[in-house]
């Protein structure tokens, strides 16, 4: 396996105007004996939605860990809209809203309680906060259980309540790691609708998921990522060149196997 | 199948010993203090063996009929049923429903509290190894009577098992199985008091309990011995009854269970209760603190230590009426702020991942551990002023009370400062969020024990000012040293607290990813 060493970009060469919501340079995370990320360079333009998809263990998680101050990389940094996430750990985070996959949340709060410590958390005033948990119940149906514990949740009510979380101080880049997984259809397009709304008006998201139709249709651009490298970027018509993205996809990623074996398994 | 089942629990129980060294050291332990136990159980079984066949029936029957009622509330009480071979796993396989049920039950023998009641009960072989008849009886009785354990253990968990998969029972039950626990000095005490005043109650107890199925299998082989071969047999039949009604009891439950999987439903609850929220300032600081005392309300590993605080001072009070002396009640005070300045050193570990929220919002280190340490003092504050009157009220010195109070104030807070500093660098292997606080917990073993002693032996050395001062006074005689530390003792206090809150949150801004990729190891 090769390794190249990255160069994070010196202060005076920083990403040219106009600024992406998120660029990533050269990050690479090691784990043990295993890379799980290897140098991976991505420019993610600002007002977008952006999907990155990629195989189980492709290394979504730990590039998304990394670029929103999570996890420290071994090599390489990220910059959100030019503030570099791991010099200036403050300022990055309050431009993001980072919905984390495979965290905890602290779930013995209510979900009214959970919204409003996140906010508060970021130094919000009370009023405000106070005003914007409330819409974002509603909005996300959660309105109805919000004074339940949220260890009581179902996983979906979990999701919706972590993504009110990460919205509450209106970032301009959010960054969801698998939304949609266990989120029930209606919720998942109310979700949409908020989403596209988001960057309509300038926001941008970035969706990792491998729900690959999910991807074409509310994306705009794409990434995609396998065994911690970068195969493909650029907009969903780009990537997907002509083919359906997720034909385009299993051809970049390999792996499907054409096996003549399993013939046991129309023998009943 | 059965076969296959006894091999799949030996199986689970190797890989969890695989997951690291350390919980083969965990397991160790726990062997070595189950055998010394079981040893002591089995020595004075033999004993017995020399003793009166009335007192040694007694026992007998006693401790059976106790091993059985353990092996019925612990489980269900501590929350901590073994559910390695949780029958619902199986449902998709074809598993016939009396092999199933042989093989759990067989299962059950395997692992500690198994393996030492079978012990121990066939210890009562040798108890009872007067006569080759009284032994065979003593054989049969202890089998029946291990499997009527194990079995009642699953028709109990079975039966509850809607109950225990409720979050709420789960959290009380933990916290008020402490309440016993704390209070095992004074109880054993107490019946052992009551044992000595009537010891003829006791043999009349076991003589009644022998006829019920609690006791009938224990005792064969003391009527065997005794020769009462009608009773010994009519008393075979009730434990064989027993036995076989606690399976079919079992049978029926889990046919029922394993179609109906327990629902916990839980009632919605609409948005205006903020709790603690309202009630801090809204700053993150503020927030911090109203979470983690909510947390100390909410989640029974915190509530847990709250439910200790109130039953420390009926334990030295015990104590002290027993020895006549009030002495050691003196130090209530700051052994009770101790344990509560300590309790916040393991907070990080007891967020676990969701401290991802606080890396996230970018909460600046200080503000974070201000948070914490704020809201332990708001009631260990109140909390360790009051058990420093306490004894006082009953006689204590009163020229003692400024030392002393000066101590507890000086540990209450220079403990908070290092809990702040401990907590921010180290993490420990604690109960996981939603976990009985009674559940052995994953990760490194070592690194806890060194932290927690480490960190003890750092506090100790931190309070030897407030703690020479109080010795001083204790010399002396003089009233002096003891308003000395009146003042010395808070002052320090708060300047540890200070630089403990800056240094943690120090070391929490330079390494939150760090921390959080410890906790996340655990989770």
């Amino acid at each position: 396996m090769t390794f190249q060493l990255p160069h994070p970009p010196a202060p005076e060469n920083q990403p040219p105007p106009p600024v992406p919501a998120l660029s990533l340079r050269g990050l690479a995370k090691r784990f043990g004996g295993k890379i799980a990320v290897d140098g991976l360079s991505l420019d993610v333009p600002a007002g977008s939605f952006f999907g990155i998809v990629g195989p189980n263990g492709a290394g979504k998680t730990t590039t998304l860990s990394m670029a929103t101050g999570l996890l420290r990389p071994d090599f390489g940094t990220a910059f959100v809209h030019g503030v570099d996430v791991w010099r200036q750990p403050l300022e990055a985070k309050t431009l993001m809203g980072i919905l984390p996959d495979g965290v905890r949340l602290f779930d013995r709060l209510t979900g009214e309680q959970l919204v409003t410590y996140a906010g508060l958390l970021r130094g919000m005033d009370k009023d405000v906060v106070s005003a914007r948990v409330a819409e974002l119940l509603a909005a996300l149906d959660l309105t109805p259980d919000a004074g339940t514990l949220v260890v009581d949740y179902s996983a979906g009510m979990t999701k919706k309540i972590a993504l009110a979380s990460a919205l509450i101080h209106a970032p301009r880049l959010l960054v969801l790691d698998e939304p949609f997984e266990s989120v029930d259809p209606v919720s998942a397009a109310n979700i949409r609708d908020i989403l596209d709304r988001y960057v309509a008006s300038g926001g941008t998201v970035i969706v990792s998921s491998h729900v690959m139709d999910l991807v074409q249709r509310m994306c705009d651009h794409v990434a995609v990522v396998a065994a911690g490298r970068l195969l493909a970027a650029g907009t969903v018509d780009e990537v997907r060149a002509g083919a359906s993205l997720e034909d385009r996809f299993v051809q970049l990623v390999g792996g499907r196997n054409h096996t003549e074996g399993l013939e046991w398994l129309r023998t009943f | 199948m059965v076969a296959h089942l006894l091999r799949l629990k030996l199986t689970l129980l190797r890989n969890s010993v695989r997951r690291s060294p350390w919980q083969l050291v965990g397991l160790g332990i726990g062997v070595l203090y189950a055998l010394g136990l079981v040893g002591l159980a089995i020595a004075g079984l033999l004993v017995l063996r020399g003793q009166d066949a009335g007192l040694a029936q007694t026992v007998v029957v006693l401790g059976g009929a106790a091993a059985l009622l353990g092996w019925a509330v612990i489980p269900v009480a501590a929350a901590a049923a073994d559910m390695t071979l949780d029958p619902a796993r199986f449902t998709t396989f074809a598993v016939s429903m009396p092999q199933l049920l042989t093989g759990l039950a067989l299962g059950g023998l395997i692992g500690i509290p198994g393996t030492a009641t079978t012990l121990v009960a066939l210890g009562t072989v040798g108890t009872w190894s007067r006569s080759l008849p009284a032994a065979a009886g003593a054989l049969v009785g202890a089998v029946l009577g291990v499997l009527s354990c194990i079995v009642l253990s699953k028709v109990v968990t079975t039966a509850t098992a809607g109950l225990a998969s409720s979050r709420r029972f789960k959290d009380a039950s933990a916290v008020v199985f402490l309440i016993p626990l704390v209070l095992m000095g004074p109880i054993v005490t107490g019946i052992a008091e009551g044992i000595a005043g009537s010891g003829d109650f006791l043999t009349a107890l076991a003589r009644a309990l022998s006829w019920t199925p609690a006791g009938a299998a224990w005792s064969l082989g003391g009527d065997l011995a005794m020769g009462s071969y009608g009773a010994a047999g009519l008393k075979f039949l009730i434990a064989l009854a027993t036995l076989a009604g606690l399976a079919l009891c079992w049978k029926l439950l889990l046919q029922r269970a394993l179609v109906t999987p327990p629902y916990t439903g839980t009632s919605k609850k609409r948005a205006g209760g903020l709790g603690f929220f309202g009630l801090f300032p809204p700053t993150p600081a503020g927030a911090v603190a109203a979470r983690s005392l909510s947390y100390w309300l909410r989640d029974p590993r915190y509530s847990g230590s709250l439910v200790v605080v109130p039953l420390l001072p009926v334990l030295f009070l015990f104590q002290a009426t027993q020895t006549g002396s009030y002495g050691l009640l003196l130090f209530l005070g700051p052994l009770t702020a101790f344990l509560l300045a300590w309790s916040i050193s393991t907070d990080v570990s007891y967020d676990n991942t969701a401290f991802a929220l606080h890396l996230a919002a970018g909460v600046r280190g200080v503000h974070d551990r201000l948070g914490r340490a704020v809201a332990c003092l708001v009631f260990a504050l109140p909390v360790v002023l009051g058990l420093n009157v306490l004894p006082f009220l009953f006689g204590a010195d009163w020229q003692l009370l400024p030392g002393v109070l000066g101590l507890s104030l000086g540990v209450l807070f220079s403990g908070i400062g290092l809990s702040s500093v401990v907590s921010a660098r180290y993490t420990v292997a604690v109960p996981l969020p939603g976990d009985s606080p009674f559940k052995k917990p994953p990760g490194n073993v070592a690194q806890t024990l060194a932290v927690q002693f480490g960190g003890m032996g750092v506090l100790l050395v931190l309070v030897i000012p407030e703690a020479a001062l109080l010795v001083a006074q204790f010399v002396t005689g003089s009233a002096l040293p003891g308003w000395i530390n009146l003042v010395l003792g808070p002052v320090l206090g708060l300047a540890l607290l200070a630089a403990g809150v800056r240094l943690g949150g120090k070391w929490l801004d330079a390494r939150g990813p760090e921390l959080l990729a410890q906790l996340a190891v655990n989770r």
